[in-house]
């Protein structure tokens, strides 16, 4: 049988809560760089330089075409001999929201493509500027086909979080680590990382699909 | 390349048409689709166009409302180029800020409508006015809910497109065209995609519009009756060009082309 010790287990659940704290944070703020960032990667692919497209469009498939472990090393170990010294967090927080901003850019991408030409034509027809008609009439209808794929990414980067404790970002891993190593003891703290994954991200997937079904409500598009 | 300085920078004179087209060529790679197309519609006058599919009557609106761009010729606005722009008293192609102002005053209604899906029938309407023109909004409002009494839709104002029926929503389209007070208004096939019995509801609001309204307008129709009801004057097209034109008593009545009178025969036989 297992040896789980509940006192144990009891002892470090303060101490993990604290690191989930951590976790959300690093998943929040990652997801809210990449949100914006990949929007500015989207909407850079449809100007009409091909120059800017082109550069744009290489630099999101080399990055969802290398690890992400690998781009959180190499902000953290290779920008300083740029002279450019980051802590872990910012680190961090730059390697998974640009990593992130490359998936949701395409996810966007698919969005605004799925908007009617005519949608594009009416704007003309209007005479809406390019900024307006962008952000009053495409992005609002690529927003809601996008919503299922935004929400798959948001549990994406909640789940990569623990890739942070490579350069020491005091997450979740980390803090499982940090105990198992100091008391020999690692089922009690994996297991429990595992169950407060899980108890995050069924729930968060559940609300995902009720917020897209509000805003297709909202928007008058069912 | 096209010697530009055939083409007047402005037009002057007595009788400087709303819409000019000169010389327009439009061609898809190697498929000529209109091929120096001549064509003046008068302040006020109500030109329609018809001629069977791929004659390049939809592209003429389209080109008007600088949705395509053109090959080669130049189109006038009230005199004034809206394709080229005027650069050391020659033209030269019209840049994007240029075609923005320069089509201000030209507004289009489509086959499909096309209007905003998240946006109400009154927030449609609305959009124009306050995005573009600037209008306050209480002034946008007051503007929308006058022309969606006209249309006949104040009832549905608050709608979403989804929840209106094809005839509504194209009167609504027409409503959030006249907003933005064009000179000249496009209708193109605005009936085509609509259920036989709503067809009425729509023909009537451009009925309304032609008789209580000095607008300049050019409709592509295959409604051949409507046509020669409400038309100053109708022009067919065939294979790019405008095979004969007239007033509509003379070419539906006593069409000259041997083209017309096939074309308006097989209609008649599909009646």
């Amino acid at each position: 049988m297992f040896d789980w010790r509940w006192d144990f287990a009891f002892e470090i659940l303060p101490r993990l809560l604290q690191a989930t704290l951590n976790t959300l944070a690093a998943a929040g703020i990652g997801y809210g760089i990449a949100v914006v960032l990949g929007l500015v990667f989207a909407l850079a692919q449809r100007t009409p330089s091909r120059f800017v497209t082109l550069v744009v469009r290489e630099c999101v498939e080399f990055i969802r075409s290398t690890p992400l472990v690998l781009q959180i090393f190499f902000v953290f170990f290779v920008a300083p001999q740029f002279g450019i010294r980051l802590s872990p967090w910012v680190a961090g927080m730059i390697a998974i929201g640009l990593h992130y901003s490359a998936y949701l850019s395409e996810v966007y991408r698919g969005g605004i493509e799925a908007v009617p030409k005519g949608q594009w034509e009416a704007c003309t027809a209007l005479n809406l500027s390019t900024t307006k008609t962008y952000f009053r009439v495409i992005i609002p209808q690529a927003l809601p086909p996008s919503l299922a794929g935004m929400g798959n990414y948001l549990v994406g980067i909640f789940k990569d979080t623990p890739m942070l404790s490579v350069i020491g970002v005091a997450e979740l891993m980390q803090a499982a680590n940090a105990i198992g190593g100091a008391n020999y003891r690692y089922l009690e703290p994996y297991t429990m990382v595992g169950i407060i994954f899980l108890a995050i991200s069924l729930p968060a997937a559940g609300l995902i699909k009720v917020f897209e079904a509000w805003v297709h409500k909202k928007l008058g598009m069912n | 390349m096209e010697d530009m300085s055939q083409y007047p920078t402005e037009l002057s004179g007595p009788d400087v048409p709303m819409v000019r087209f000169m010389n327009v060529t439009k061609r898809y790679g190697a498929l000529t689709v209109l091929d120096s197309l001549h064509l003046d519609v008068s302040e006020g006058e109500m030109v329609t166009v018809i001629g069977p599919s791929g004659s390049g009557k939809t592209t003429v609106l389209r080109m008007l409302m600088t949705l395509e761009t053109i090959n080669g010729g130049v189109i006038y606005l009230d005199g004034k180029p809206l394709t080229h722009m005027e650069k050391n008293g020659v033209l030269v192609p019209a840049d994007a800020k240029y075609l923005r102002r320069a089509r201000s005053s030209i507004g289009m209604c489509f086959q499909h409508f096309n209007l905003f899906p998240h946006m109400t029938a009154l927030q449609n309407c609305m959009e124009g006015p306050v995005q573009v023109l600037g209008l306050p909004k209480a002034e946008a409002r007051e503007r929308s809910e006058e022309l969606l009494s006209m249309v006949g839709m104040t009832d549905k104002k608050d709608q979403h497109p989804s929840r209106l029926s094809g005839g509504q929503q194209q009167r609504v389209a027409i409503a959030r065209a006249l907003a933005m007070r064009p000179k000249v208004m496009l209708f193109d096939e605005v009936t085509s995609a609509l259920d036989p019995e709503v067809i009425g509801e729509v023909t009537g609001v451009i009925r309304k519009l032609v008789a209580e309204h000095n607008l300049t307008m050019l409709m592509v129709t295959h409604q051949m009756g409507f046509a020669r009801d409400i038309s100053d004057r109708v022009c067919f097209f065939f294979d790019g060009k405008i095979e004969e034109q007239g007033a509509p008593e003379s070419l539906f009545g006593n069409p000259q082309c041997e083209r017309t009178q096939q074309f308006l025969s097989a209609v008649k036989a599909a009646d």
